[in-house]
């Protein structure tokens, strides 16, 4: 028998398919008409969403329910920024949805995000990913509503009444250029060895630690990339309605991202991406009869359960797969 | 005996609450040495392993290895530092196949972090390459090679309590704690087991803690024999001594052992 050497292929051609497709599709974005627009943005947003949890949920198997609250924190964060800290910074310049400016701006804002999200996530998975479990479950939940009752009730944000009037910042380019970065580096980050600590974790702590693995260390790392793309996500989203509220930050949108990964199949990157998109375009045609959403939601779970989608997709999805290893080949 | 012992276990006493699972144990294991740690069911050999590897803190004592204390360390500093071990329940990684088991225990040692994991530069894949070499070799070395890319689950049972102790080696570690290795397996599996053990310390001189039930295998290869019995260190030199002493008769040995011996 003969083995392919490193068992993981270099997946960067894929990055640069990924963001070639996202340049032209803005470059095309004058054909395409604005519901479809908006529409194809919330569903490169909630790809990001639904990868970065995964690698929380999927790879590393801890149960969390805050993914809202680290989406809430990029959100007021680049709110802030592009409202209130750039053009008074910098009054000259002119600061609408499409200037140049606020698209040159609007990169730096995303990470700035980003890393106030991350910085959240490990402040709160430092002590509590200590927890296994359902208490881990428990305390995410917590949190989440905290930060959600904090915004509520801090003026300086609008409280619950939320921001309006953000800059119309993000487009084609910026919210699927997010979520193929993150799928490549959610992906690049788990199939490698190092990447394997997050399954070891995962599957068994006890002999993960035993076998030298960090596993506190694994967890608050998941937590904290998972929280960066959770708060990038989030700042792409307020540019793209906005309008911000801490109502759009609940358990329910939570919710909403668990179920992705779930229909996705915890743990498999590309099925959690198809699943978000699915989810996305669903939800629009779902909202005729809105308050029947949830409803159809837990039927779709249950029937995937029954089901077992990802042993259906799994040898396409395999397929398919930059990153996968070569089969063997008999020599 | 002037050199420093690799473990030493120095008056460890371990209770939960009101129960004592383990009362003043005092135990030594020198570089490269075979010891079998044996005791009826409930004597504490699983505590004892638990406590050497930093799953449990004693409640009392110190534990050394290589003369520097690891007392209340957390398992995987403890392993990082040169001691692995089995579990006498296998404990796997099942969503991973073999190789990607065995890789596992590389983590630890790995030289690039989150960043270059990511970036997939060419040092990334190169060291890749030689963990997969390192891994391959292991595996062949056990026999394991063909089975590479199986999950590991679907392996034979005497084949995953192998694979359980490539990973164990996997990390190099100085001290290999074999919970017992041969539970739950045939005849021919135990040979096989008691082989195996045997090309441990030939190809690389790992001392091995031992616990067996089996007297067949614990007599056959053990150096030394410590006994446990309800907590507490009940005899201990090589296996003929052991075999004499009229408290493990009475303690552990009994009937069964006069009757076969």
């Amino acid at each position: 028998m003969h083995y392919s050497a490193k068992g993981f292929l270099n997946p960067r051609l894929g990055l640069a398919l990924g963001l070639a497709f996202a340049v032209i599709l803005q470059l095309c974005s004058g054909w395409i008409d604005s519901y479809a627009t908006q529409v194809i943005i919330f569903a490169a947003i909630n790809v990001t969403l639904a990868v970065s949890l995964n690698l929380v949920m999927g790879e590393t198997g801890q149960f969390s329910l805050c993914h809202a609250a680290f989406m809430a924190m990029g959100a007021y964060t680049s709110a802030l920024l592009t409202g209130k800290a750039l053009p008074s910074l910098l009054p000259h310049l002119s600061w609408t949805g499409s200037s140049w400016a606020s698209q040159l701006f609007f990169f730096p804002v995303l990470v700035i995000a980003g890393l106030i999200a991350a910085l959240t996530g490990l402040i709160v998975g430092g002590p509590s990913l200590r927890l296994r479990g359902d208490y881990l479950a428990m305390v995410t939940l917590g949190f989440g509503e905290i930060i959600r009752v904090l915004l509520q009730n801090t003026n300086a944000v609008g409280g619950a009444r939320g921001m309006d009037g953000i800059l119309p910042a993000t487009n084609l380019f910026w919210a699927i250029g997010a979520a193929v970065v993150t799928l490549y580096t959610i992906m690049a980050l788990v199939r490698s060895t190092y990447g394997r600590g997050f399954l070891a974790v995962r599957d068994d702590e006890i002999a993960a630690a035993a076998m030298g693995i960090d596993t506190t260390r694994f967890k608050v790392t998941a937590f904290v990339i998972g929280a960066f793309f959770a708060g990038v996500a989030g700042a792409l989203y307020a540019h793209a309605v906005e309008y911000i509220s801490p109502e759009g930050f609940n358990f329910l949108r939570s919710f909403e991202i668990i179920v992705m990964v779930i229909l996705g199949g915890l743990g498999r990157p590309v099925g959690v991406a198809i699943a978000a998109i699915v989810i996305t375009f669903l939800n629009e045609w779902l909202r005729q009869f809105s308050e029947y959403r949830m409803v159809a939601y837990a039927l779709i779970i249950i029937l995937f359960m029954i089901l077992r989608p990802e042993e259906l997709l799994a040898p396409y999805l395999r397929r398919f797969n930059p990153f996968a290893k070569k089969a063997p080949t008999a020599s | 005996m002037s050199k420093t012992p690799l473990l030493e276990a120095k008056n460890c006493s371990l209770r939960f609450g009101g129960l004592s699972a383990l009362t003043d144990v005092s135990l030594r294991i020198q570089e490269g040495e075979l010891v079998g740690l044996i005791g009826p069911n409930g004597a504490g050999k699983t505590s004892l392993f638990n406590i050497l590897t930093g799953v449990y803190r004693p409640t009392e004592g110190e534990i050394l290895f290589e003369g520097r204390s690891i007392t209340g360390l957390p398992p995987h500093r403890i392993n990082n530092l040169g001691m692995a071990r089995t579990f006498q329940n296998i404990r796997l990684f099942s969503s991973l196949n073999v190789r990607m088991n065995v890789r596992a225990s590389f983590i630890a040692r790995l030289r690039h972090g989150l960043v270059h994991t990511v970036r997939r530069g060419r040092s990334f894949r190169s060291e890749e390459e030689e963990i997969e070499e390192a891994g391959r070799k292991l595996l062949a070395y056990f026999g394991l090679e063909e089975a590479s890319h199986h999950p590991s689950r679907s392996l034979p049972y005497g084949d995953q309590r192998r694979l359980e102790i490539v990973r164990a080696l996997a990390t190099n570690p100085r001290l290999l704690l074999l919970d017992e290795p041969a539970a739950g397996m045939n005849p021919t599996e135990k040979e096989e087991l008691k082989r195996l053990i045997g090309q441990i310390r030939s190809e690389f001189g790992t001392a091995i803690l031992l616990v067996e039930h089996d007297m067949k295998v614990v007599m056959g290869i053990c150096e030394r024999l410590i006994v446990l019995d309800q907590g507490s260190v009940l005899s201990q030199g090589t296996p003929g001594e052991v075999r004499a002493d009229p408290k493990v008769i009475a303690a552990y040995l009994g009937e069964s052992h006069t009757a076969t011996s």
